[in-house]
């Protein structure tokens, strides 16, 4: 049988705290999506626009994973578990680019 | 007979400091990110890689851009009624919990509702997920690809809002007498959530705006 655990009053006090900060990126997380479309109508260059878009996404990711799915305060393991996670993203990403030295574009024509 | 229990479902694990459940979902979220990171970069290499004009723009292809956008921020906004409705248990309110899991749940059915009309829209006009873009000359890839990511995507946030609505029906008598345990429970239901709302802040500029 497992034991109910209540939750303590420090813990509250903790994730009261922590209001304020969830409001701010809330904000922050709505500006950057005006600011993303905003840069859209800019009509920038294909490789230059995907490079920006790609980025301000970033930094609008790293917000909600950092504060809204908590992983700033996170046990490592967790974190191990990304950087892993990660390299395998990137192995992904990098595997097609092998194909496409050397001869041209994977497609012709 | 004993029961039988999961254990360090409430109290974190020793050697990795956290409860089996939210280890479980964090390694389901590595999974996801390769399913979701396989169709992303298929989609931007296609995208790069196509010669001059054979690739439309969101725009060019008939999205909806103030759609995307409105759809953009009713996910933004119910990642933080989702955050709310988990801090409101930590802090011993359950009413403002089912307030804000209350919201977060039609936030995603009115995703799904909007998403919906887009999605007529273009059947309306005869645009299926192997035909091409309005003013193409031969069929392109970028329906194909709208459709496959954003049905994954929406397929997603159904899941989520059934996971959801059962924590507020029925999860939620858990509360009285293990509170921490439901809190636990409705953390990870957000972390899912929260990659939910991560997949789609990628996805919207990648075909609406690019």
């Amino acid at each position: 049988m497992s034991e109910a655990v209540a939750i303590s009053e420090s813990e509250a006090a903790r994730v009261k705290s922590h209001l304020r900060v969830y409001v701010m990126v809330f904000v922050a997380l709505a500006v950057l999506t005006v600011v993303t479309v905003a840069i859209s109508y800019l009509h920038l260059p294909t490789a230059l626009a995907i490079t920006v878009a790609m980025v301000v996404a970033t930094v609008k990711a790293s917000l909600v994973a950092g504060y809204f799915m908590h992983l700033l305060s996170e046990e490592k393991v967790i974190l191990w578990l990304l950087v892993l996670c990660a390299a395998f993203l990137v192995f992904l990403f990098a595997l097609p680019l092998g194909t496409e030295t050397g001869n041209g574009p994977l497609w012709p024509g | 007979m004993s029961e039988i229990v999961i254990p360090y479902r409430t109290e974190p694990h020793p050697l990795t400091g956290v409860t089996s459940g939210k280890l479980g979902v964090w390694l389901f979220l590595a999974s996801e990110v390769m399913l979701f990171g396989a169709l992303f970069s298929s989609y931007v290499l296609l995208r790069v890689g196509a010669a001059e004009g054979t690739w439309p723009t969101g725009v060019e292809a008939g999205l909806n851009v103030p759609i995307g956008t409105f759809n953009t921020l009713v996910l933004i906004t119910s990642s933080i009624t989702m955050v709310m409705s988990w801090a409101s248990l930590k802090m011993g309110n359950p009413g403002a919990f089912k307030r804000y899991m209350g919201a977060t749940i039609a936030l995603g059915m009115l995703f799904l509702v909007v998403k919906g009309f887009e999605y007529s829209g273009k059947f309306h006009h005869g645009i299926f997920p192997a035909t091409g873009w309005p003013g193409a000359s031969d069929p392109s890839t970028f329906y194909g690809f709208y459709f496959t990511i954003t049905g994954l995507h929406a397929l997603h946030v159904f899941l989520g809002i059934l996971v959801n609505i059962w924590l507020l029906v029925w999860g939620l008598a858990l509360y009285k007498t293990e509170p921490e345990r439901f809190a636990g429970r409705v953390e990870i239901s957000g972390l899912y959530w929260h990659f939910v709302d991560l997949v789609w802040i990628f996805l919207f500029p990648l075909l609406y705006l690019l």
